[in-house]
């Protein structure tokens, strides 16, 4: 599905200033390929701030998709059509997959999945807190794949271009399906808007839940952004929070206006002179209250994560333990 | 030539049944992979309920769709396998509260699909040109399912002592369902008849080896069975069928007339 803005801090993070003790010219090889626009691979040397802050970066981004799975997953059972059923089960399907890429990613950095996960299960690796609300209606499917796929696109489209290989390619794919799930979210709410009057208020519902939200999505005002500057110097980041959230409102207000929808704010109205739409201030205390595992679902969403892994521990267990017996067989029929 | 609407709401009511347990692992899975592997095949079992329930809407005519027969019968009216219902755990009521647990999901999509690679490649042959067509286009997926649910199968058997525990306990909570596959009902009985169709009994003995060997290769044992033969396929169901209806329906039924 998305991810956030990558500059939440977390565990993984806090050596972000530590000084590498590599030779200078391997790190004056590094800076110029990176001066020059050119791409980092796996085998190349790289800055230990540089691999932490990617692992980190990528793995939040992971965990996103993965936890991403739960809101929507949570109305495939009752998604009220059979097409609708089969387009959210290909949907969250693909967010599974974009946390697959993710992971193999991070992985090139030397990291392993198992790890990345102990993160996550520990509430040691954050992942975007978009995915910490409820979806109390059927429509907040519909306006996750618009808005909040909406703004994750904005995020990600700038991450094709990383300066890390393996990430900016996997950015690829994902963005060509996010662009997707977005214009499917947006097709189901202009269904439902043409509705029923009650369809329309559970439309307008889902949008008065998740527009600020999704302005929260990219992160800190660029002034309060602790890793911004490194994560720009890198080519990690391309654009900035502040921007990309002014990209997005620019792009969506006329979009809500097609939809016949009102977003949720008073001050949001064109401003000739900067070219852009105004809105109002973000509500920064929730949104960090969130992130800090209070929100309303942090707790169910982790815990359900903790729980599938757990229980599926004899399920891993044996198919380890049938390829290390089928490795001994194949082993004594060659001897 | 077309097919007796009974016996398309049979086969369109298997799979939108055994589609909506499989994707109730959704976001649940034991490892990412698995749940993906779930996720798509419950997507290709709805994909074939479509069809069957769009051809079914069509010989039926008036106002009927896929979605009227999907969401608006009751329990009662649904044709589908009781094995295909049953919630993944083992015997428990209907409002019994338990852990899905995996084996018990890939047995049953084992059972069912080692079933369906034969009913599909027979229905290839039906004097109904739509039916064959769906069919072609199913017994592709059916045989990856067949693929997937027994490769875990084995591996779950022949695994860890806990593995070959829970695979044999589902084996043995499952089997005795698909003794269903082998009574004829009426719906199956005029397909038969009107040449749609092919003998299901027919294909007991080629089910029976697929199954055993691949119990076999599994070092599971399969039970014997005596007892009460379910009867889903005419509309008598276990108590799980009208719990997973009513989530599966309920939004539906709340805004009747709807479109989404």
């Amino acid at each position: 599905m998305y991810t956030q803005a990558m500059d939440i801090p977390d565990e993984s993070g806090k050596k972000l200033a530590a000084v590498s003790n590599a030779p200078s010219d391997q790190e004056a090889a590094f800076e110029a390929r990176i001066d020059a626009d050119g791409r980092i691979e796996p085998q190349d040397w790289m800055p230990d701030a540089y691999r932490r802050t990617l692992v980190r970066q990528i793995s939040q981004h992971a965990h996103s998709e993965i936890v991403g799975m739960l809101p929507e997953g949570n109305w495939i059972s009752r998604a009220p059509s059979l097409k609708r059923k089969a387009i959210l089960i290909a949907k969250v399907q693909d967010e599974g997959g974009h946390g697959l890429y993710l992971y193999s990613a991070a992985e090139t950095l030397g990291t392993s999945r198992e790890q990345m996960l102990e993160g996550l299960h520990s509430g040691k690796a954050k992942y975007s807190s978009i995915f910490n609300y409820p979806t109390l209606n059927w429509a907040d499917v519909g306006v996750i794949g618009w808005l909040v796929d909406g703004a994750a696109i904005m995020n990600q489209v700038p991450l094709c271009r990383c300066s890390y290989g393996p990430y900016a390619r996997a950015m690829v794919r994902v963005c060509k399906e996010e662009s997707f799930h977005q214009r499917q979210g947006y097709e189901a709410l202009l269904v439902m808007m043409k509705g029923t009057d009650e369809q329309r208020a559970m439309v307008q519902d889902a949008v008065n839940r998740y527009w600020w939200k999704c302005l929260a999505m990219f992160g800190p005002p660029d002034a309060d952004s602790p890793h911004s500057a490194q994560g720009m110097r890198w080519g990690i980041k391309r654009i900035s929070n502040d921007d990309l959230r002014q990209k997005f409102i620019d792009a969506t207000v006329p979009q809500a206006k097609v939809l016949g929808v009102t977003l949720p704010d008073p001050e949001l109205k064109w401003n000739e002179a900067r070219g852009h739409y105004d809105y109002g201030q973000i509500d920064w205390a929730e949104f960090w209250n969130t992130v800090e595992g209070n929100g309303p679902c942090n707790k169910e969403r982790l815990a359900t994560r903790v729980k599938a892994h757990n229980d599926g521990q004899w399920v891993r267990d044996a198919a380890q333990a049938y390829a290390r017996k089928q490795k001994e067989r194949a082993l004594k029929e060659a001897a | 030539m077309s097919t007796p609407i009974d016996y398309l709401l049979h086969l369109a009511d298997n799979a939108v049944v055994l589609g909506q347990r499989n994707a109730e692992w959704c976001g649940h899975g034991p490892i990412l992979e698995e749940d993906m592997a779930l996720a798509n095949v419950s997507l290709d079992l709805i994909g074939q309920a479509r069809l069957l329930y769009q051809r079914a809407a069509e010989l039926m005519g008036g106002d009927a769709s896929e979605d009227k027969l999907a969401y608006f019968r009751g329990p009662h009216e649904f044709r589908n396998y009781t094995l295909l219902e049953l919630p993944h755990h083992g015997a428990l009521v209907g409002y019994a509260a338990a852990d899905r647990d995996y084996a018990t999901t890939i047995v049953r999509n084992f059972l069912y699909s080692a079933l369906m690679v034969h009913v599909w490649d027979g229905l290839q042959q039906s004097a109904d040109a739509s039916l064959a067509a769906i069919a072609a286009k199913s017994l592709k997926e059916t045989s990856y399912h067949l693929h997937h649910s027994r490769d875990w199968l084995v591996r779950m058997g022949d695994g860890t002592e806990e593995s070959h525990a829970r695979a044999q306990a589902a084996v043995n909570h499952l089997m005795p369902y698909t003794e269903e596959f082998w009574t004829t009902s009426p719906a199956e009985g005029a397909a038969v008849a009107a040449k749609v169709a092919i003998d299901v009994w027919a294909l007991r003995p080629a089910w029976d080896a697929l199954v055993n060997d691949a119990l076999e290769q599994a070092t599971l044992t399969r039970p014997n069975f005596h007892g009460y033969v379910t009867e889903g396929k005419i509309g008598l169901h276990s108590e799980h069928l009208s719990y997973l209806l009513g989530e599966m329906q309920g939004l539906a039924r709340a805004h009747p007339g709807a479109t989404w």
